[in-house]
């Protein structure tokens, strides 16, 4: 079976993993846009090539990334989140949900 | 049936067709009106109707590699109409018509054979999904029935009703469900199409696409530039990277799907069947050989590659099934790459360029549609960009105010 190198837990089968989507930053839900939603959500460059992907391991509910080749179907790198999110990313349940109710 | 193969079947000699063949490659004028990129079943489905019904001649067909090579020719070639909205069983239902009398149309056997097809439901949430898709089926003409264990046992005798502990419970039985030679619908097209004078240029692949003001103006190819008046883009799982080129992006990811098959062995299986729990469908071919195909891969790639990972899950699940199939032998495996949306729908129609059309979103349901989404794609390109009403639910920006076509579990399991 293909392996992945998991930044926790080292080589495993890829088949303990889920793909979570390419990295990219996710927009003010509370001020941006429809279209500006939608464009995050549902569109996306789904490149031929070097792709920054988010990366589950299931078995111990480790988000990672991975730089992959989705022609050659190689594995780059993997890192731990930390080396690109410096600081927590909040998300603020509350303002969206005023939002909603407004 | 086809009244040319009743005069070949009292000839004494071998009927050679006089111009099976399609023209000679020219080449590629300095213009067309149309420019259709990829030459798979989609492309030349709308080239041909664009010529039948509109006299658009001046169109050029481009394919980078051979004529349906790409997902027309790996598709596993079930043809149905029971799904699941109003608007993709109103779709749907029109392409399995034109189907029926689609040999008869290009007076070329695209063995077209009406044998059903069985959904089964293994717990109660899917009996009731199934009753609702039988009802909206019936509703737009077509025949689809919920049936029991019994009337399932007698249309499918060696199937094991306790497959992986999950016993049958009920089935989708859909009587339009049918199969045909995908390699000849893309054949009969082109044949049709080519003769009324558009050009299939095979060989040619589309490098750039030239926008000047929100126009396409032209088409950069390995063989020349050509210019064009509207060009329509029909590259199924490479439509991300086409629409790149003409500058914009689409709500689709690819992904491969596979598919494989076995050894002939003797007639037993006429409807095609499929498990929505076992993510598994099961045919066998006019020649004997079972075909297998289940759910896409687990992620994104453009390489067509076989991996023994799925063979392993899916025949587990076939042999549950079917299990007399355990001791048969695979004889071909393949991959095709894909174009997934989130809903399980197409896109069909404008783009933010505005002679620039599209035909994509395919993904692992799209050989069935071939017939109305070429017709349907020839309409809004002769109309110069009037949406015809039968494709405005499937434009990309529904996905702009959340107006999705939810057909995914009328997907999944069967294509
Ligand atoms: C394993 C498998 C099983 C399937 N099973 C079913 C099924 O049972 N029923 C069903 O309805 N559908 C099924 N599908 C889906 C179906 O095959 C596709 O949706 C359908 O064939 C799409 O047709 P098309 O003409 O748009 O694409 P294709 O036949 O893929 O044609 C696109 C063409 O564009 C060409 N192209 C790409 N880039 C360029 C370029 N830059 N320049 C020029 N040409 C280019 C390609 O070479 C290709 O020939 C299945 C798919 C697969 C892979």
């Amino acid at each position: 079976m293909k392996i992945m190198p998991c930044p926790l837990n080292g080589p495993r089968n890829i088949s303990e993993f889920v793909h979570g989507g390419e990295v990219r930053d996710m927009p003010n839900p509370t001020t941006c846009s429809d279209k500006e939603w939608a464009e995050y959500v549902f569109y996306s460059d789904n490149q031929a090539g070097v792709v920054t992907e988010w990366w589950l391991h299931a078995a111990s509910g480790y988000w990672f990334i991975a730089e992959r080749h989705t022609v050659t179907d190689e594995i780059i790198r993997t890192y731990d989140p930390s080396e690109i999110f410096k600081a927590r990313v909040e998300f603020s349940a509350e303002s969206t949900a005023q939002e909603v109710s407004a | 049936m086809p009244f040319s193969l009743l005069k070949y079947g009292l000839k004494s000699d071998y009927p050679f067709e006089q111009d099976a063949d399609l023209p000679a490659p020219t080449e590629l004028k300095p213009s067309y009106d149309v420019v259709i990129i990829g030459g798979g079943g989609h492309g030349v489905a709308t080239a041909y109707y664009l010529a039948k019904y509109h006299g658009i001649t001046n169109v050029a067909v481009l394919e980078k590699g051979y004529l349906g090579g790409g997902n027309t020719a790996r598709n596993t070639a079930v043809i149905r109409s029971n799904y699941l909205t109003s608007e993709g069983v109103k779709f749907y239902s029109e392409s399995v018509k034109m189907f029926e009398g689609l040999s008869n149309e290009f007076d070329f056997n695209i063995m077209y054979s009406q044998r059903g097809q069985l959904t089964l439901a293994h717990t109660d949430a899917t009996v009731r999904a199934f009753r609702q898709r039988a009802e909206v089926n019936k509703h737009f003409g077509g025949r689809t029935e919920l049936i029991g264990p019994q009337e399932i046992k007698e249309l499918v005798p060696t199937l094991n009703m306790n497959p992986a502990h999950m016993p049958v419970l009920a089935g989708l039985w859909h009587m339009d469900g049918a199969t045909a030679r995908h390699d000849a619908v893309a054949w009969g097209y082109a044949k049709g199409a080519t003769q009324r004078g558009v050009e299939l240029h095979q060989l040619t692949e589309v490098t750039d696409v030239i926008v000047e003001n929100g126009k396409v103006t032209e088409v950069k190819t390995n063989r020349g530039t050509v210019n064009c008046g509207c060009a329509i883009q029909a590259v199924a799982g490479h439509s991300s990277l086409m629409a790149a080129k003409a500058g914009f992006r689409m709500p689709i990811t690819t992904y491969p799907l596979q598919a494989m098959v076995t050894q002939p062995v003797k007639p037993f299986l006429d409807p095609l069947v499929s498990s929505s729990a076992l993510h598994c469908y099961v045919q066998q071919t006019g020649r004997g050989e079972i075909v297998f195909g289940g759910g896409s891969d687990p992620y994104p790639l453009y390489n067509t590659r076989s991996t023994l990972e799925l063979k392993e899950s899916l025949l587990a699940h076939a042999i549950e099934m079917f299990p007399f199939m355990a001791n048969l032998r695979l004889m071909r495996q393949w991959a095709g790459i894909t174009d997934m949306t989130s809903d399980y729908s197409p896109i069909m129609g404008l783009s933010p360029v505005e002679n620039y059309y599209l035909d994509a979103g395919w993904g692992t349901w799209g050989f069935k549609s071939t017939p109305i989404c070429g017709k349907t794609m020839a309409e809004l390109v002769a109309s110069g960009g009037k949406v015809p009403d039968l494709i405005a639910p499937f434009a990309m920006d529904r996905f702009d105010v959340f107006r999705q076509v939810n057909e995914m579990g009328a997907t999944a399991a069967s294509h």
